[in-house]
């Protein structure tokens, strides 16, 4: 009685002891885990003000690509030297000229007159062109039409050509800004949504440059990448994990798939040069080729993320389907596969996003080229978003830098709509066991 | 002194067995077979087996880890066998070589002869997927396919071709839902997903399934381990039904299971099959120390 007393009461001096130094130690502890909490969640609030700072300066310098000033013409539509069998072959740009110079008569001297010329954008006399070919009925009349500016004039409008810097430091003399000023005056300048930069090829003109030809060579060359990469890596990570026997050989594999993901991209740009344009002969600046060099790019990606979607699903369902005399085959197809196809099918995506914005490869295959048609095959030259950026953001002339911005946007776009899906798709192929 | 109670006198099938009632403990206590003797004792081969084990070695990692070591056994037609012994014993990895599950694993390797009606299932011309639709499975923790409850049952059957029509199916689904005594509960919502059913519904779906393809030999491994008593019960019963049909092997860490479920019990220690006999014997009076020693809880 009295030992089991002792032990009770030594057993209790022991247990305080023990608390004593827990709560001495306590408030160490709670303080190391606030500071872990502050960390952590400066490192998110600083990540997301880089995102943003990031967001607001291209949308602040890209935003006004959006918009394109038009000036109003009047245009005598003169039946001399408009030939009604053959529309297409008139001098349409003299009777833009011809315009110009009637609203300002007293320019006499040649260059004035060059600069005069200069204020509408040389692609105001196809859109002449195509409002004669629609309305052959206006010919003789005189007719009023809209017609892009300048990229200069619409920089001024836009307000990035200041008109209090020395003219000698403008792009714009004062004569220039006074015409600018005289159709200001009329109400002959306006400024709408700039649908050309959505539906036009790359030109050296700003004012006439869309993105639409880029948008089609990235959307071919993503169709070649993907109808490449995800069969092939799927395969492939089907293989490797369900079926390949761990031996030298695989592990030799699977490292070397790993060092592929790790491989710089233009060494990839390198070896598509090297094979499929000196070797096979492929066309050059061409999505089909472009497609490939990025599929060889994807595919690790793919393949990783194929093979740790597969391994997460549980034994337990494999056995099961063994169990009841499933093959092999028929075991990965019915079980496995629909149970690590969400994983599968974002690593796809993933892999996708990265070969959108890839520009380094396809530098090395003639991608990077300006062209001005837009891609209608897999064989045409065509460029892709990221590589117009780049050329974009190269050009000198000040219009091309809202364009470069715009661009941006709008990639970033694409890349927003595929993570978007992944997500999507992740949600509805998920099932739960 | 014995801390198990018996439930069930089960008759001894095989003649091997000895028969009778069991006599008193005191008078049948002979010396027993010392611990470190590991030869089989007991009758462990059966009239008329359904499947026979012969001098089965396993070996893991290509050979460096022996698992089990020179097994016999047989498994009686329409006889519950029960595998007892402590953890890492070897049960488990015999009853899977039962099926050849252990030819997923890498590295594992069997040797000896195993026969199902006199046919070496590791010949060189025998096909794994026969022998599994031959020689179901059911397994520790509920395992069904994330599908819905029909799919569950109908997929054996569809894929063994053993069901030509729509009207085939449902019947082979309600058959053996209603064998494993699920039907009841869960014929109203055949659609929904096998895996939202309780864990005792999910282990009789596992069951059902493995019975509709109709196997010979329904191998069980700790079937009832994630389960509470009630369910544990209702499964137990349904092995004791089942047993009319299949012959049964089933692996279990609890010893009033073992007794309540099986005719003959086997006792597995290290890898080595110590002693096999009728379920009474081996509980009421077991001949080896060391399955003494197991069955009174003096060890493992």
């Amino acid at each position: 009685m009295n030992k089991s007393e002792n032990m009770a009461s030594s057993a209790q001096g022991r247990q305080l002891r023990t608390m004593d130094i827990v709560n001495r130690g306590l408030a160490r502890r709670y303080r190391a885990e606030r500071r872990f909490k502050r960390f952590g969640l400066s490192a998110i609030l600083l990540s997301l003000a880089f995102l943003a700072v990031l967001f607001i300066s291209i949308f602040a310098n890209g935003y006004t690509a959006f918009q394109q000033t038009f000036i109003q013409l009047e245009v005598f539509l003169d039946p001399l030297k408009i030939d009604k069998e053959d529309l297409g072959s008139a001098n349409y740009q003299g009777l833009v000229r011809e315009s110009l110079a009637k609203t300002f008569p007293a320019v006499k001297n040649r260059a004035d007159k060059r600069k005069l010329y200069g204020m509408v954008s040389s692609g105001a006399s196809f859109d002449l062109r195509k409002f004669v070919q629609k309305n052959r009925h206006e010919i003789g009349n005189t007719i009023r039409i809209w017609v892009p500016a300048d990229d200069d004039v619409d920089m001024l409008i836009k307000g990035h050509i200041l008109r209090d810097v020395p003219e000698s430091e403008r792009r714009m003399d004062d004569t220039q800004i006074a015409w600018v000023d005289h159709f200001q005056h009329q109400l002959r300048i306006k400024q709408e949504f700039n649908m050309t930069f959505f539906t036009g090829g790359d030109s050296r003109e700003p004012e006439l440059a869309g993105i639409w030809g880029a948008v089609c060579g990235s959307l071919y060359t993503l169709l070649v990448t993907l109808c490449l990469s995800f069969p092939i890596g799927v395969a492939t990570a089907i293989y490797l994990e369900e079926f390949a026997p761990t031996n030298r050989w695989t592990d030799v594999v699977e490292v070397n798939i790993n060092n592929l993901a790790a491989v710089p991209s233009i060494v990839f740009g390198l070896l598509g040069l090297a094979v499929f344009l000196n070797f096979f002969g492929l066309p050059r600046s061409a999505p089909l080729v472009g497609g490939l060099v990025l599929t060889l790019m994807t595919l690790p990606t793919i393949i990783i993320a194929g093979r740790a979607s597969l391994k997460s699903v549980p034994p337990s369902i494999r056995e099961a389907a063994l169990g009841i005399g499933a093959s092999k085959t028929q075991m990965v197809a019915h079980h496995v596969l629909p149970l690590a196809m969400p994983g599968m099918l974002t690593g796809t995506i993933i892999g996708m996003a990265q070969a959108l914005g890839e520009t380094a490869p396809l530098l090395m295959i003639g991608m990077v080229a300006f062209i001005v048609d837009i891609p209608g095959g897999f064989t045409d030259p065509a460029t892709v978003l990221p590589v117009q950026i780049f050329l974009w953001a190269d050009s000198p002339e000040r219009a091309f830098l809202e364009k470069t911005s715009a661009a941006i946007m709008v990639l970033l776009l694409f890349l927003v709509i595929m993570n978007g899906l992944a997500v999507v798709l992740r949600k509805k192929f998920e099932r739960r066991w | 002194m014995r801390l198990l109670k018996v439930s069930k006198m089960q008759t001894v099938m095989d003649k091997g067995g000895n028969g009778g009632p069991p006599m008193p403990l005191k008078k049948m206590r002979k010396e027993l077979v010392p611990r470190k003797e590991r030869a089989t004792i007991g009758q462990f081969e059966v009239e008329n087996p359904r499947m026979s084990c012969r001098n089965v070695d396993v070996y893991y990692n290509h050979g460096e880890k022996k698992a089990i070591n020179n097994i016999n056994l047989d498994i009686g037609r329409n006889e519950v066998i029960a595998m007892i012994g402590p953890s890492g014993c070897g049960k488990s990895t015999f009853l899977r070589c039962l099926n050849r599950m252990n030819d997923t694993i890498d590295g594992c390797r069997v040797t000896g002869t195993i026969t199902i009606d006199n046919k070496n299932i590791y010949g060189k011309d025998v096909d794994v997927v026969p022998l599994r639709a031959q020689v179901g499975m059911v397994f520790q923790k509920p395992n069904p396919f994330p599908k819905s409850i029909y799919d569950n049952i109908a997929y054996g059957p569809k894929i063994h071709g053993l069901v030509q029509n729509r009207d085939e199916t449902d019947g082979l689904v309600e058959q053996s839902l209603r064998r494993a005594g699920l039907w009841k509960e869960v014929k109203d919502r055949l659609d929904q997903p096998g895996t939202g059913l309780s864990g005792g519904q999910q282990q009789r779906l596992c069951i059902a399934r493995t019975i509709a393809v109709n196997p010979e030999v329904i191998l069980m491994d700790e079937p009832c381990s994630a389960l509470d008593p009630i369910a544990t019960a209702i499964i137990e019963d349904l092995i004791d039904e089942l047993k009319q049909d299949y012959a049964i092997a089933i692996v279990t860490h609890s010893m009033q299971q073992a007794s309540r479920v099986s005719q003959r019990t086997a006792y597995f220690h290290l890898g080595d099959l110590i002693e096999v006999g009728p379920t009474d014997q081996i509980f009421l009076n077991p001949l080896h120390q060391l399955t003494e020693d197991y069955i009174t809880g003096r060890f493992g």
